[in-house]
């Protein structure tokens, strides 16, 4: 290609876009050039030094971390000369560290031991006193110990410049130059740990983590986080049997290396002191810890007695629970018990958007389209608490692209900062208001990705997709969901009104409201805690849960479920992108809703029925039934996204009924609090008690 | 904060001399002459000094504590500078400042009882062809020898 | 005020009114060709100052000694963005005090020499960074602003030539990296002093990210000579390759130790035992600093023959730099100084880049722990090597200027620093006394 420049480092020939630096160059042909302060999508440094190489025809050696190539240039990274630079510019950072490997943290995985590995010297010249401070906690979460510090400035950056936050700045000079919080002596910030993932040294450790183990004692699983229904990819670290550390220590997965607190330490309420471990029965009016074989046969027994009365079934799904575990459901429901009365909680309103699509290709926008489209409109959600992942992504593409930003929202957010154009509006008829006011704007962008909570629903997505097709730019659009898998409740047909796929159902049975108010005769609940604040009317209520909510304490049986940790699986996020979740734990006593269904079905001698309950089994099943889900299995099997194909199609338009015009209810779930996994975070409880104590 | 009408007008002035929207290239010439009114860089005047300028008090913390001459603490009413880099050295600056260190009894950035006089042994304070200099506050004093220090700092103890 | 005599031996261009009765006043600056040479440069073109400053052949007088004009000309001028003139007032350099008296006693000519940059690259503002300490010379600055301003000096069309100028004072706050170009555009902007990645460079993207020429206090100082009596005449007072006068400042052990404006290429013994009055009380020559403590220092034999100007320097290995002489006799210990000088720059590292931060700082505790009777004879080679490893491996030359000093001085005189080990005391002084860490 004739705009690419030829240039060779250490002997190879290569070509490469004008503006690739030389450090990117030589990576892209396997030859590696270390670096501290270096890291791809943050804004250049060259502090650490280590770098150096020789380029012919300049007279000192340069940083390639800020140089880029050109025509004909020459550089050698294996020469005596860079040998002896990186040799003793690891001999000088290591004068003031602290040699406490054996203790720190980061040891076995710190990149200033590699390098010393790989490159330093074998011993020490430095027998003089080091520079000592004490540790200091900056948060719940953050410790800093400034001796081991390097002062590469990356957690200053990916606070500053990816969060947005700027909660971490450098303060005094020379070599008692340390990293501060903003708060004088503490943190107040998102609390997401980033700073902690991108140290390359111990300075930063996770107040979670810290002498929890050495890392190598510990198995690494890549699976989702099971909070918000962004879909991060969360690294868990496991060690006999317990979780000790979230990160997301390889960048891969859809979220690079962003986590927010919940995907980060979040992982915690798996041991809650009041995790449900046993099977609960009423014995004498009261919930006694029972066996599983008796708690699945008094299920089972009251199911089938029920199924030959021609009594009433209610089902009530989650917003956690896997694809798989909502097909065969929904399966369950509508083919054993016969039911039409299977609904979960709705947090926005997916269905009327997919409807207001019907009949366009490729409207729905990715995670990856929110860093790389050239306008994002958004409207209502405060996306830097609601959606971390999604507003990092918008303002990565701000930095990178130049993205052009439109906020919508009825209070101030984080991306007023960036945004083109920020007006405050929360309901629909100010939306549109401020829409038309910016309609010329919009339409001279070359096009736009448009976000959305629960503030628009009904016929006013309809509205919003008409205004938004009437500028003549290509549009794509996300319908923001709260949790993990609300997207996939809706498309496993978790619904009254929906078949898996998002058919027709022939007989639309009772919404979730309407089940909690009817005295149904069974009540059957997975993962949901929909009697948080109301009395059951059903005569019979069945639970599976993880914890003794509000709704399981009124329960006949409540089944110890098993977390997202804890299985394995496809979740769906908000974006529609489908991935698989690793179990990382097993806990005793508590088994996946799936294999409780799937006991429940021998036990009433209908599994030949509803096929295996084996994950990997039902997934097929979704993938050959399930329209939009023929995602290619190979990508989901090795732990990468596919995004659903939009169903194209109308979709039955539900017919708000009176009192109902509001048919999904977000919880507007900030960083700090996620339903009810979120109440029994301890992580998370303690930030916000730190927040109020305050 | 209040502060004298003299600094406010300094203030108004600084932020009138940078092109509009980098206000923030005031603050370190703010915090110079705040401290020089209320004696050091305090808590109040940082939050103050980034309300006014439209940045975070850490950007203000950053910044004040990179200048040696910003004091998070105040120093003595007359703080005395004494300079004891090479030109200074070669003229005996540093065999002045011990003498100031014995004579007041106190060390490095620290103020006598009275809170009058305070000591500091600085970098290069641009009087080298005087050498040893000194500089009581902003004022310069050349060829000082111990005698004349004796001098000075004991004209500073009833000095207004 | 003068702090010292003048010398018979100085070539007066710069320092011509020093001396003069009321001579900071725009009123002696008026009477004695003040503001004559902002006139004729008002009627040139641009490009024919810029060229009349390459013809002087000045070069900066920071330190560094580029050449001015082709700096000047650097500055995109065709561009729509708003352009500065900085002046670089933050004389910290060890050993130099020479911005100092030229704006004590002379202030409008700098800021006419400010006036003339911004007609060269259609600049309408400037700053003059002043460092901290020097709090009197804003006082003497902002007088002489508000004098030009009132006398049409500054403002909107000035003497009627329809450019318009705004000059302000900047207060630094204590920092010697300040100096460094970049470092004291961040400080400019109200962040910490830490140098930019350079390119772009500051006549492209400077002050506020917009092109910007900076320039040391003596270089604008120059510029009304320049124009007024022509480029060839300024650079015939100096040499070849460097033209004018130098503001000197001679330190350390001299009998007459003072700031005096000598030509480029004044032989050194000379300026040492004419101008500077000889070495006190008689003793001898040890060493030599030519222009400030960041440069390598000459042993007294090496002074002989050498000129002060940058190619007889750079001849010897060291450097012109900023004019100030450090002057050392033959009691001096050279362990100690070079203590005392890496103990400045240790001080003032900003600390941004691992080989300086710490490479300066472990200098200084090795050469403080030698001096005080604790080295080791491995420490001798240590202490180059740790230089060496420092040296062009640094954001900023500021690592440089630490190392080269600590190199010569260790290379020059090893046999000092042999005197000193073995615990045995410092045979330049008494033992108790010894440099603070």
């Amino acid at each position: 290609m004739a705009d690419l420049l030829k240039f060779t480092i250490d002997g190879k020939q290569l070509h490469a876009k004008p503006g690739t630096l030389v450090i990117e160059a030589a990576r892209t042909a396997g030859i590696e050039i270390p670096a501290f302060c270096y890291y791809p999508g943050l804004t250049l440094q060259a502090a650490c030094r280590m770098c150096l190489v020789e380029v012919e025809k300049m007279p000192k050696l340069m940083t390639a971390c800020t140089l880029p190539v050109s025509e004909g240039m020459v550089v050698r990274t294996d020469t005596p000369q860079v040998h002896s630079a990186r040799k003793y510019m690891l001999e000088f950072l290591l004068t003031n560290h602290p040699l406490d490997c054996p203790v720190c943290d980061k040891g076995g995985e710190c990149e200033l031991q590699d390098m010393t590995f790989r490159y330093g010297a074998g011993e020490s010249r430095f027998t003089d006193e080091k520079v000592h401070t004490p540790e200091k906690q900056f948060s719940p979460v953050v410790f800093y110990d400034a001796p081991r510090c390097i002062l590469c400035y990356r957690c200053v950056r990916i606070c500053n410049e990816g969060l947005g936050v700027g909660a971490l700045g450098v303060i005094n000079r020379g070599v008692v130059s340390e990293i501060a919080p903003n708060k004088g002596d503490h943190l107040e910030c998102d609390e997401c740990g980033a700073c902690i993932d991108i140290c390359p040294v111990g300075a930063l450790t996770s107040g979670i983590y810290r002498y929890q183990t050495r890392p190598w004692e510990m198995n690494h699983v890549g699976t989702i986080c099971t909070h918000c229904s962004d879909g991060c990819r969360t690294t868990l670290g496991t060690r006999n049997g317990r979780i000790v550390r979230g990160n997301n220590r390889d960048s891969s997965g859809i979220n690079g290396e962003f986590l927010c607190i919940k995907g980060r330490y979040a992982f915690d309420f798996y041991d809650h002191p009041e995790r449900l471990l046993a099977p609960l029965a009423r014995v004498d009016g009261k919930l006694t810890e029972v066996s599983w074989a008796r708690a699945l046969e008094t299920v089972a027994g009251k199911f089938q007695q029920t199924l030959a009365g021609g009594g009433s079934f209610g089902v009530v799904g989650s917003n956690h629970t896997t694809n798989e575990e909502d097909y065969y459901l929904q399966k369950f429901a509508r083919q054993v018990l016969r039911t039409d009365h299977i609904d979960h909680h709705r947090t926005g309103d997916l269905a009327t958007l997919l409807d207001a699509l019907s009949g366009q290709a490729d409207k729905l926008a990715t995670v990856a389209d929110l860093d790389q489209r050239k306008a994002i409109l958004i409207l209502g959600a405060d996306l830097a608490l609601e959606h971390p992942l999604l507003s990092f992504q918008v303002r990565a593409n701000y930095r990178h692209h130049a993205a052009r930003i439109y906020a919508l929202t009825p209070r101030p957010v984080r991306e007023d900062k960036y945004a083109v154009k920020s007006l405050r509006a929360g309901r629909p008829e100010e939306y549109f208001a401020a829409l038309e006011s910016l309609r010329d704007a919009l339409r001279s962008e070359p096009e736009m990705v448009a976000v959305f909570d629960d503030s628009v629903q009904g016929e006013d997505i309809g509205k919003l997709v008409e205004f938004a097709e009437s500028l003549g730019i290509p549009v794509k659009y996300i319908c923001l969901l709260d949790y993990s898998n609300s997207r996939g409740a809706l498309d496993m047909g978790l619904a009254p009104e929906l078949l898996p796929g998002y058919a027709p159902a022939a007989r639309p049975g009772m919404r979730l409201r309407e089940m909690l108010e009817a005295e149904l005769d069974v009540l059957w609940v997975v993962g949901s805690n929909p009697l948080k604040a109301a009395g059951r009317k059903a005569g019979f209520l069945v639970v599976q849960d993880m914890f003794p909510t509000e709704t399981a304490s009124q329960a006949d049986v409540v089944l110890p479920a098993a977390p997202a940790y804890e299985k394995d699986g496809t979740v769906t996020n908000v974006t529609g992108e489908v991935q698989r979740l690793k179990r990382a734990i097993e806990v005793m006593g508590a088994k996946p809703d799936l294999e409780i269904m799937g006991f429940l079905a021998r036990e009433m001698g209908v599994a030949a029925v509803l096929g295996p309950w084996v994950p990997d089994a039902v997934f097929e099943e979704i993938r050959a039934r399930v329209r939009g889900y023929g995602v290619p299995a190979a990508v989901i099997a090795a732990g990468g996204a596919a995004q659903t194909t939009p169903v194209n199609g109308r979709i039955p338009a539900e017919i708000p009924r009176a009192g109902e015009a509001r048919r999904a209810h977000s919880a507007h779930n900030g960083l700090f609090a996620s339903g009810t996994l979120g109440r029994y975070s301890r992580v998370l409880t303690s930030v916000l008690e730190g927040r109020l104590g305050r | 904060m209040t502060f004298s009408p003299q600094l406010e007008a300094r203030f108004s002035k600084l932020l009138n001399s940078y092109p509009p929207g980098r206000q923030r290239a005031a603050l370190i010439p703010m915090l110079m002459y705040a401290q020089d009114e209320i004696g050091s860089v305090t808590d109040e005047l940082v939050d103050e000094v980034a309300g006014r300028l439209g940045i975070t008090a850490l950007q203000v913390h950053e910044a004040l504590s990179y200048y040696s001459m910003l004091h998070r603490k105040p120093m003595g009413k007359y703080h005395v500078q004494i300079c004891t880099n090479i030109s200074c050295l070669l003229n005996d600056g540093d065999k002045l400042w011990e003498h100031a260190c014995k004579k007041l009894g106190i060390g490095h950035k620290e103020t006598t009882a009275d809170g009058r006089i305070s000591i500091e042994e600085v970098e290069c304070i641009g009087a080298c062809s005087w050498a040893p200099a000194i500089q009581v506050n902003y004022d310069f004093h050349h060829f000082v020898t111990p005698e004349r220090l004796d001098e000075i700092l004991d004209g500073l103890k009833d000095k207004p | 005020m003068l702090y010292n005599e003048p010398s018979p031996l100085e070539t007066r261009v710069l320092s011509r009114r020093f001396g003069l009765p009321d001579s900071a006043s725009l009123g002696t600056y008026l009477a004695t060709e003040g503001y004559q040479a902002f006139l004729k440069a008002a009627r040139m073109k641009p490009d024919e100052i810029i060229e009349e400053v390459k013809a002087s052949n000045l070069r900066g007088r920071g330190g560094a000694g580029f050449p001015a004009g082709m700096k000047w000309s650097f500055v995109p001028r065709s561009s729509p963005k708003p352009k500065y003139i900085v002046v670089n007032a933050d004389e910290s350099e060890p050993g130099t005090c020479k911005d100092r008296v030229l704006i004590e006693n002379d202030p409008h000519q700098l800021i006419e020499g400010v006036l003339i940059a911004g007609l060269a690259v259609d600049a309408h503002a400037g700053y003059i960074y002043v460092r901290g300490e020097y709090r009197y010379l804003i006082e003497i600055l902002e007088k002489a602003i508000a004098e030009a301003y009132a006398g049409g000096r500054l403002g909107k069309n000035i003497q009627g030539t329809g450019f318009d100028f705004d000059l302000y004072t900047h207060t630094g706050a204590g920092a010697y990296e300040c100096g460094e170009e970049s470092a004291l555009l961040e400080s400019l902007e109200g962040k910490r002093g830490i140098p930019r990645i350079r390119p772009p460079f500051p006549a492209v993207v400077g002050a506020f990210q917009r092109p910007t020429v900076l320039n040391n206090v003596e270089t604008y100082c120059a510029v009304p000579a320049i124009i007024l009596r022509g480029g060839a005449a300024f650079a015939a007072l100096g040499v070849p390759r460097a033209g004018g006068t130098k503001m000197t400042c001679l330190t350390g052990n001299l009998n007459k130790p003072g700031v005096y404006e000598l030509r480029m290429g004044f032989p050194v013994m000379k300026m040492i035992e004419e101008v500077g009055g000889g070495i006190r009380g008689g003793r001898k020559l040890k060493a030599m600093i030519p222009g400030g403590s960041s440069c390598p220092v000459l042993t007294a034999a090496e002074c002989e023959g050498a000129t002060m100007d940058y190619d007889s320097m750079s001849a010897r290995k060291t450097m012109l730099g900023s004019g100030g002489v450090i002057v050392m006799d033959d009691q001096t210990c050279m362990v100690k100084a070079a203590a005392r000088i890496i103990r400045f720059y240790a001080h003032e590292s900003c600390g941004w880049c691992i080989p300086c931060r710490e490479g300066a700082t472990w200098l200084r505790k090795i050469l403080v722990r030698f001096h005080a009777g604790g080295g080791t004879r491995a420490d001798i080679g240590l202490i180059g090597d740790i230089a060496r490893n420092m040296l062009g491996r640094t954001f900023c030359p500021l690592g440089d200027a630490a190392a080269m000093p600590t190199i010569s001085i260790v290379e020059k005189f090893q046999e000092e620093f042999e005197d000193h080990l073995d615990g045995r005391p410092c045979p330049y002084e008494h033992a108790e006394h010894m440099v603070m860490a």
